[in-house]
């Protein structure tokens, strides 16, 4: 492994930021282990056998919580979905006290979906189990961060140097913010484009470059992160009209001409196909969007194996 | 009852007075005061070391009373007051019901006088309910002893209301306080909008909320000739605008509050819920900028906006806390450690502001040691160092972004009509 001293064993994984690059690549050498698991024909071993992890979820998602509780099974956890819909959080139930409920019943890790900001960092400070952060507001998604990582390093891309474009509502996505973290720690070149009105002020302070025309973005890139453009938005405003807003802002063949041939389109799902990415490039070659879902449960098994046991048995994996 | 305290620095910017010198209380008032005073007396407080001001003004509270108990109460408010060094604090109108009429005025007024350890005055509401649309009955709030009037917590939106309530309340030559921040701009923000926000994805509110409402109601003040005092001013642009307003003689004055002059959006960066604030946090560039804003003049009194919380409201995720935390107990000691030992202000800057000038501003009694005024006096250890640790708060709101801090300086005693009501950071019993 890449280095002895290094361990993530009992950490709480809230974001990228707060993740050394001896960690980072840690998780994705771990990832890559786990992901020979996924494509035995046994999905399933017993390294996490005795352990149980909560995925507690404030906000709707599937293949987020599909991934996280496939990958507890896979390693042999015993995994249990709460959706806070049907549960005492209805009631009235704060977040503190779901958090010490989920905890007194022993359970070993909890995978938190919320739609605010720094919610993970709250249950973080209250709780003993680890918690791994699946996307709090528009703070962070660290697991989409790494199979985005994963996803590139597969295709022999290593950030140092790239072109990186992400493209859309960057105001509210945590998925931007996780992935500007995480790009320019391993020195990539971020470059944002998208409606004025859905890029936050002060964002170049992150050490991106914002630009007015997506095609200033794409122009040369070697990835492209396309971001999914939720239908509220223009409903309160921030665009006129998803019709201005896919011949404005959205991924078409045209514009795709603009990068490097070989560019990895990633999308973090679920797609509106015609509106931010078009029927052709979601479909194209040059698309990832589903290697990511592939890649999402190796690396959520990385995360849960690395901060529950520290990585034992990884070596062994042929 | 004479009581003499001996020996202190006396710092009271009113007179230009920093020097050793006596004070004589007696039957509440200050008697005399001189180099050497030797009288009988019934107490002899050796202030020797010690820094003997008039006591600190606070024009900006929230003492929950009536109706919101679980926060805060105008015995717990008050307590915490004079444990903080502070003999005057003003409290705002957002309560349940909603200070706007003259019963609730005198009603406050009475039971402070009955039970409370400070001095209270109270700000009565602009409009009905605070509801920005109907004027309150601020002639009679004003004839039983109100002191100003605000819809603190609230933007009075509509331009024709607030023209309105500036018209009708110069009859009484009172102050309108303005909460001055347009809402509509950053309607879903919960913090200063900058790198901050941006990189920890907490929607921001652009500073311009301020300069925008502040300009309006600077307008206002000048074509009406009112009294318009904004309310914790946070952003450079508002408090440039007010400096501008001054110059040309507008009669506006201004406040700023401990936190806007010592903590940046930093401070939000973990998600602590103890740090969201109206206005909020700003940044380093904005801090400076309220700093400068006092040294020049253009801020007139500094102020807590204590603004306490019940502890199961603010332990909750970022952006579902209510906005304020409680301020009376640290801010002086903040003020010390943060702008006095750093040698940002001299301590006839801070007294000057947080005594001398609010009570000018709203015509109160005390913010002077003179003879013949009320015995109001603070007494204060600049380098007594101290931990902050809201268990031993007298405030129910025990929730401040200080936490843990470490801070030299500390209110010793607090004087009120001539009575010890503080003594070694024990609150004395009435």
């Amino acid at each position: 492994m890449a280095n002895a001293n290094v361990s993530l064993l009992g950490r709480d994984i809230l974001d990228i930021e707060s993740l050394s690059v001896e960690e980072i690549e840690l998780v994705l050498k771990t990832a890559k282990q786990m992901k020979k698991i996924m494509k035995s024909g046994m999905k399933k071993v017993d390294f996490l056998k005795g352990k149980s992890i909560i995925n507690l979820f404030y906000e709707p998602s599937t293949r987020t919580r599909t991934s996280f509780e496939l990958a507890g099974k896979y390693l042999g956890a015993d995994v249990v979905n709460i959706t806070t819909s049907n549960s005492s959080v209805v009631k009235g139930e704060c977040l503190r006290d779901t958090i010490l409920t989920v905890q007194s019943m022993a359970c070993d890790a909890i995978v938190m979906r919320h739609p605010i900001e720094g919610a993970a960092v709250y249950a973080a400070q209250v709780a003993d189990p680890v918690i791994i952060n699946a996307g709090d507001g528009a703070h962070a998604h660290p697991s989409q961060g790494f199979l985005d990582m994963f996803t590139l390093r597969e295709q022999g891309k290593d950030l140092k140097g790239l072109k990186m474009a992400i493209l859309g509502d960057i105001l509210y996505s945590r998925v931007a913010r996780t992935n500007i973290a995480a790009w320019t720690k391993m020195g990539a070149e971020v470059h944002l484009a998208g409606p004025m009105t859905l890029i936050p002020h002060d964002i170049e302070a992150l050490g991106v470059k914002v630009h007015k025309r997506i095609e200033d973005a794409i122009e040369g890139a070697d990835v492209i992160d396309v971001l999914r453009i939720q239908l509220e938005r223009q409903k309160s405003g921030l665009f006129p009209s998803p019709r201005e807003y896919a011949r404005i802002f959205g991924l078409n063949e045209d514009r795709l001409k603009l990068a490097k041939p070989d560019v990895t389109v990633l999308h973090p799902g679920p797609m509106n196909r015609g509106l931010e990415i078009s029927w052709e490039v979601g479909y194209c070659d040059n698309a990832a969007i589903r290697t990511e879902v592939q890649n999402g449960v190796a690396c959520r098994m990385a995360l849960l194996l690395l901060t529950l046991t520290g990585g034992k048995y990884v070596e062994n994996i042929d | 009852m004479k009581t003499l305290i001996k020996n202190g620095r006396v710092v009271d910017p009113s007179q230009k007075l920093d020097a050793v010198m006596d004070i004589l209380v007696e039957d509440g008032k200050i008697k005399a005061l001189a180099a050497h005073i030797d009288e009988a007396a019934d107490e002899v407080y050796d202030a020797t070391g010690l820094v003997v001001t008039p006591g600190l003004i606070d024009v900006h509270t929230h003492l929950r009373e009536p109706g919101l108990e679980a926060k805060e109460d105008l015995v717990s408010g008050t307590m915490a007051a004079v444990h903080g060094g502070v003999t005057t604090i003003a409290c705002m109108p957002n309560t349940k019901p909603v200070i706007d009429t003259s019963i609730v005025v005198s009603g406050i007024k009475k039971r402070a006088a009955e039970e409370g350890y400070a001095h209270v005055e109270v700000i009565g509401a602009i409009t009905k309910g605070e509801n920005g649309h109907e004027l309150s009955e601020m002639g009679d709030m004003a004839a039983r002893g109100a002191m100003a009037f605000s819809d603190d917590g609230f933007f009075v939106e509509n331009p024709r209301v607030f023209v309105l309530a500036a018209k009708y309340v110069t009859a009484f030559d009172k102050a309108l306080i303005c909460h001055a921040i347009d809402p509509s701009i950053g309607s879903d923000g919960y913090m200063h909008e900058g790198a901050v926000s941006a990189r920890i994805g907490v929607p921001g509110i652009p500073a311009i909320s301020e300069d925008i409402a502040v300009a309006r109601d600077c307008i206002i003040s000048e074509y009406t000739g009112a009294h318009v005092h904004i309310a914790h001013v946070a952003s450079k642009g508002a408090v440039d605008i007010i400096r501008q307003a001054k110059k040309r003689g507008a009669n506006v004055t201004c406040e700023v509050t401990v936190h806007h002059l010592t903590l940046t959006d930093e401070a939000c960066a973990s998600y602590n819920p103890a740090t969201r604030v109206s206005p909020p946090l700003r940044s380093w560039d904005h801090v400076q900028a309220m700093r400068e804003a006092v040294l020049d003049g253009t801020v007139d009194a500094i102020v807590t906006d204590h603004a306490p919380h019940a502890p199961e409201e603010k332990d909750v995720e970022f952006r579902k806390a209510p906005c304020g935390f409680c301020g009376l107990e640290t801010s002086l000691g903040v003020m010390l450690t943060e702008l006095y030992h750093k040698h940002v202000f001299d301590l006839n800057t801070i007294i000057s502001k947080m005594s001398c000038e609010p009570a000018k501003l709203f015509n109160l009694k005390g913010g002077t040691l003179k003879e013949g005024s009320v015995a109001d006096i603070t007494i204060m250890d600049l380098n007594k160092e101290w931990t902050v640790d809201s268990s031993a708060f007298y405030t129910r709101g025990k929730v401040t972004p200080f936490e843990g801090k470490d801070l030299k300086g500390q209110a010793v005693a607090t004087i009120v009509d001539g009575k010890f009501m503080m003594r070694d950071g024990v609150v004395c019993t009435r």
